[in-house]
């Protein structure tokens, strides 16, 4: 049995072991086997994250917090959690391999999923021009005329991006103004292959074996179009990824899993969590890595207060300190 | 094992005549969910050794075959027999997920 287990690979789960690491924690984290690294593992320059004045590629970033979390002592497995048992002292993590793990704390930072629009054609086209990584995708669009879902900062990053080679990139909103970060705006504002179409849902996307355009409802006037285009990147949002424990711990109305105030404590003792998965409004890096630490210090209190023989079972108990 | 890279030049050879079923990963080295989902390949690839060749495209390098096969969302996984694409998995899956989706193919 372990002390602590953290489930999840982004900002949130390697500062959360980069704390519990350095507490002589020797956590355990599940990284995923095809996710490890998150959501910063398919954006390009990241500008907004504290000491890297020239920006740094997410990727990059994910690698040098992974060696950091890894220098002091944090075991990490690239697989992936099929089954959580959360009640009782000691919770257990099953893995992909049939692997099974106990700790008595564990800290949960899955993050979000990628949101989808919830059309019949969606699942459909999606890899046959219809995508939600531009990342990814972006380069098999070339002098093609694309479109961008959404009025997000990610929104605007993606279709910034994907001028890089579309010959023209529509950016279709629901309302008149965006979401995304004034800097974001800007740029996106300034790039001559980028338009705007403001005040209108997507109703359909079109394609018999490829997407050939979208049908398009002004949201003032209910007037119904088509677009013609050859791709649709989708960038409306994130859900927080709760599948594995929405029957074990409790949820806010907006999806998140509840925690207690400023805390990362959830419904079920011993179970904290962190990151884009217990945050509906900000979802930054920077704040999913404060989150982590705060999961990681609430977790040092939890498992300093608990009985010497159940500390005993999980081995180093001389190492149990609140080292802060 | 690493899987055998393909090219223009042996792509007639290494999988429209191949007798064996053969899974065509289309990739390149700047997608990410392309370099996590190759060592799932490779283990597939090793403990199928006698059902399937699991070979790699990298689109980089040759677009021409990246466009016939209208790729548009890597990593795409093009399962052929007879040199007809008779299965495509797209998007980086866990092992599990992916042998599921095979299970046809490597049973």
């Amino acid at each position: 049995m372990r002390q602590i287990i953290i489930i999840g690979s982004g900002p949130a789960g390697f500062t959360a072991a980069i704390y519990a690491a350095r507490a002589n924690l020797k956590p355990l984290l599940i990284a995923s086997s095809v996710e490890a690294g998150g959501e910063l593992m398919n954006t390009t320059e990241v500008e907004n994250f504290p000491g890297f004045p020239d920006g740094i590629q997410g990727p990059e970033l994910m690698t040098k917090m992974q060696e950091q979390a890894e220098r002091f002592g944090t075991e990490v497995v690239y697989d992936d959690v099929t089954a959580l048992e959360l009640t009782g002292a000691t919770k257990t993590v099953t893995l992909g391999s049939g692997e099974t793990h106990e700790a008595l704390a564990v800290i949960f930072a899955t993050g979000s999923a990628y949101r989808k629009l919830g059309l019949p054609d969606e699942e459909r086209l999606s890899g046959r021009g219809v995508s939600w990584c531009a990342t990814c995708d972006g380069f098999f669009f070339k002098e093609k005329t694309i479109a961008v879902i959404g009025g997000g900062d990610s929104a605007m990053e993606e279709a910034t991006f994907l001028t890089r080679f579309a010959s023209k990139v529509y950016v279709v909103h629901r309302k008149d103004t965006l979401r995304a970060s004034k800097i974001m705006q800007e740029r996106a504002f300034a790039n001559p292959k980028i338009e705007f179409i403001w005040n209108s849902a997507v109703v359909g996307i079109t394609g018999a074996e490829a997407v050939d355009g979208l049908r398009l409802r002004n949201t003032v006037t209910a007037e119904e179009t088509s677009l013609p285009l050859g791709g649709v990147f989708v960038a409306i949002g994130n859900d927080p990824r709760t599948h594995l424990v929405h029957d074990q711990l409790d949820l806010t109305a907006e999806g998140t899993i509840a925690v207690a105030g400023r805390s990362s404590k959830t419904s079920q003792t011993g179970v904290f969590a962190a990151g884009d998965v217990i945050d509906p409004t900000y979802r930054q890096a920077v704040t999913a890595a404060a989150s982590g630490t705060v999961a990681a210090l609430d977790a040092e209190h939890y498992l300093a207060s608990l009985p010497a023989d159940l500390l005993a079972d999980a081995g180093e108990t001389e190492l149990v300190t609140v080292n802060n | 094992m690493s899987a055998r890279a393909v090219t223009d030049a042996t792509f007639e050879t290494e999988v429209i005549n191949n007798q064996k079923t053969v899974l065509v990963d289309f990739w390149a080295e700047w997608c990410g969910p392309c370099r996590a989902v190759s060592p799932i390949l490779d283990q597939i690839a090793s403990e199928n050794a006698d059902k399937i060749d699991i070979v790699k495209l990298n689109v980089d390098d040759f677009p021409a075959l990246a466009a016939k096969y209208q790729i548009t969302s890597i990593p795409a996984m093009k399962v052929f027999q007879k040199g007809e694409v008779v299965k495509t998995v797209i998007g980086a899956k866990p092992k599990v997920a992916l042998v599921a989706d095979l299970a046809a193919y490597l049973a």
